[in-house]
């Protein structure tokens, strides 16, 4: 019976901390869909382009880490100026599938750089953690629990909190919270839509790096972190698109029924469910709470 | 203009005969090398079929679906049960049943459309391609417990004969993408696309001027999967000549969105003009690197540009040119074609006169 419970809390535990993983995909997805309304289909895209660039750095031209890091960063931060500039601002007054459907071509373009630049082989990233349990919580509590998750954890705390703190408390983040509200307004009376968009490209850029980081070290660098995109939509429906702790708890339940049901039911089916059953979760959620768990009701009008 | 043969202009009379002539008489007499029937005509007209069971969602309807590939799957492998385990049915009775199979999976999918819409109804429709792919992969049955994972797809044999060279299958694509491609614009431009066309551009409204949103959008559902099923089951026993559910993956559903914006939403000839781009531009930019750079290009970077290239031209029609391609042959049309129309030819005549 023990062992039992403590299998299950290992299946959870594990669970919750894969959602995390989730979670910092989707964070870049929310710090979007908040200012531009428009869910971003090139996060995925970005996350590789990233993170492939920060190892080309590291590894091809010998940079050392930090420097690497920032480099990368500022390499997002332009891409966030192109994407402003070039995409978003003509597509100004269009409607939200026009700009969705441009996003998907913008990860086009992203993923095609990515791979003519540095090649398509798969990258090793070695951050100095181990993806393996740590032994001090293995002796202690029986739990199996790899360090990298915790690492993972720790990471997508201080950037929620981090973020939270920037929308709540600074002059930026209420000028964010006002072009979320209704762009026309907010421009009206003298908000720098402009910057406002660049700085929320460039978050989102950085924050895809931060996630392509963890990702890249768990299952190496490659064509399937793209995939992301896809992988966090469920999360960002049972979230809600405009809310940060949604991502958060939406990565969490994601992650934790994700492998309960692949442990628990997934044998029943011959296994490998978790590739839909995300997906299956999400449209129940659809079907009760189409705004998510803490998303703003959508109220239309003829 | 006036119908001349039910509800048929000159015009669309003219067409139709213009593209009957060049598919049935002059491709066959003049294309000889199978390559191009192999690689090139035979999966145009399967992807284009696919991309109108597209437009019929997303075009047409406006419901923004991602799960085509997955109803492709769904087709090809009701194809191949039909044939091996009713063999009664025969090839046309195989294909029509199956794409009543892909149909059935459209109806189970679609049914979340009538509570969400956007991208929440993309994620619903991608859990069906993960699903059925899934479904499709997990159970041995489907695959006749072959473990080669790859299965060969049985010949096509239409009441006893054999249609197994390249023409001979150019042929079966083309007879039934043209009886389907038919029945499409039918459709589309009799009431039940009045229908669709009414929840695309405002589904409140329509509802309150009498149209049912739950007969309309699961039609279309229904509708759409009919096609894409059946191009799916063409696609595996024209073109791939085997079956593995990893074809049909979430690349090929991209791909086909791709054909289905870039050809032009809404229109039924923007369905073949996109698919004819999207397949021949990779061949087109492969001949160039190799032709005009002898393969000095390594091939995995030329397969970026095309991607990088894909990209930006979705990102610059969705800018420019929402309405794809269709449209710009239509302006094109126009700018050429409104010199010399009558009217325009008695105002210049009077313009003259008057300035004489």
């Amino acid at each position: 019976m023990i062992d039992e419970l403590l299998f299950f809390m290992e299946v959870l535990v594990g669970g919750l901390l894969a959602g995390t993983m989730y979670s910092l995909v989707a964070l870049g997805f929310v710090l979007i869909f908040k200012a531009s309304a428009t869910f971003n289909f090139s996060q995925g895209a970005m996350v590789f382009f990233s993170v492939l660039a920060f190892c080309g750095f590291m590894q091809d031209f010998n940079i050392p880490f930090v420097l690497a890091f920032i480099l990368a960063a500022f390499l997002m931060v332009i891409v966030g100026l192109c994407t402003e500039r070039l995409v978003l601002r003509p597509l100004m007054n269009a409607s939200e599938d026009t700009v969705l459907m441009a996003t998907i071509g913008l990860g086009y373009v992203l993923e095609g750089l990515a791979q003519a630049a540095w090649g398509v082989e798969v990258r090793r990233l070695d951050l100095g953690i181990g993806d393996f349990p740590v032994p001090w919580i293995a002796d202690n509590l029986k739990l199996f629990i790899s360090a990298l998750d915790i690492t993972a954890g720790l990471v997508a705390a201080i950037m929620i909190i981090g973020l939270f703190l920037l929308f709540k408390y600074t002059k930026i983040g209420l000028g964010l919270r006002a072009v979320a509200d209704d762009a026309g307004a907010a421009s009206s009376i003298g908000i720098p839509l402009k910057h406002i968009m660049l700085l929320v490209w460039s978050a989102a850029g950085v924050v895809a790096l931060v996630a392509g980081m963890m990702w890249g070290a768990r299952a190496g660098v490659q064509f399937a972190l793209v995939d992301l995109a896809l992988k966090a939509l469920p999360v960002l429906i049972i979230g809600g698109f405009s809310s940060i702790p949604g991502a958060i708890v939406g990565g969490l339940i994601i992650g934790a029924t994700e492998k309960i049901l692949e442990v628990y039911i997934g044998p029943f089916f011959g296994g490998a469910i978790e590739g839909w059953a995300p997906y299956v979760l999400a449209i129940f959620f659809l079907l009760y709470r189409p705004e998510g768990l803490f998303g703003e009701k959508i109220i239309r009008r003829v | 203009m006036k119908p001349v043969f039910m509800t048929y202009t000159k015009k669309d009379l003219i067409n139709l005969a213009i593209c009957m002539v060049l598919s049935v008489i002059i491709i066959p007499t003049f294309i000889k090398t199978e390559y191009w029937y192999t690689s090139i005509l035979i999966p145009w007209l399967c992807l284009a079929l696919a991309t109108i069971g597209q437009q019929i969602v997303m075009g047409y309807t406006g419901q923004l679906a991602l799960g085509a590939a997955g109803f492709m799957a769904a087709g090809a492998f009701a194809m191949f049960n039909l044939i091996l385990r009713v063999p009664e049915l025969g090839f046309i009775g195989s294909l029509a049943v199956s794409g009543l199979i892909a149909a059935a999976f459209g109806i189970l999918f679609g049914l979340p459309s009538l509570k969400v819409r956007g991208i929440y109804l993309m994620v619903a429709t991608l859990a069906s391609q993960f699903f059925i792919i899934w479904m499709i992969d997990k159970f041995g049955w489907f695959k006749n417990y072959d473990s080669s994972g790859i299965i060969t797809a049985q010949d096509i044999v239409i009441l006893g004969k054999p249609f197994t060279t390249p023409l001979a299958m150019y042929f079966v694509c083309l007879a039934v993408t043209a009886v389907l491609t038919l029945l499409a614009m039918n459709m589309a431009r009799g009431s039940t696309g009045r229908n669709w066309m009414a929840v695309r551009d405002m589904d409140i409204a329509a509802e309150s001027m009498g149209v049912s949103l739950l007969k309309t959008k699961v039609q279309a559902f229904a509708i759409s999967a009919f096609y894409c099923g059946v191009a799916g089951a063409l696609f595996a026993f024209c073109y791939l000549k085997s079956l593995e559910p990893v074809a049909f993956d979430i690349k090929l559903s991209f791909k086909i969105l791709f054909m289905c914006i870039l050809g032009g939403l809404g229109t039924i000839n923007g369905a073949f003009i996109g698919a004819a781009f999207i397949l021949l531009f990779p061949v087109l930019l492969n001949s160039v690197g190799n032709n005009v750079f002898h393969g000095a290009i390594d091939a995995t970077i030329i397969s970026s540009i095309e991607q990088v290239i894909f990209g930006l031209l979705m990102i610059i029609f969705m800018i420019y040119e929402p309405l794809g391609m269709a449209k710009l042959w239509e302006n094109l049309k126009q700018k050429f074609g409104s010199k010399l129309t009558s009217s325009n030819i008695k105002n210049l005549k009077s313009s003259l006169s008057k300035k004489f």
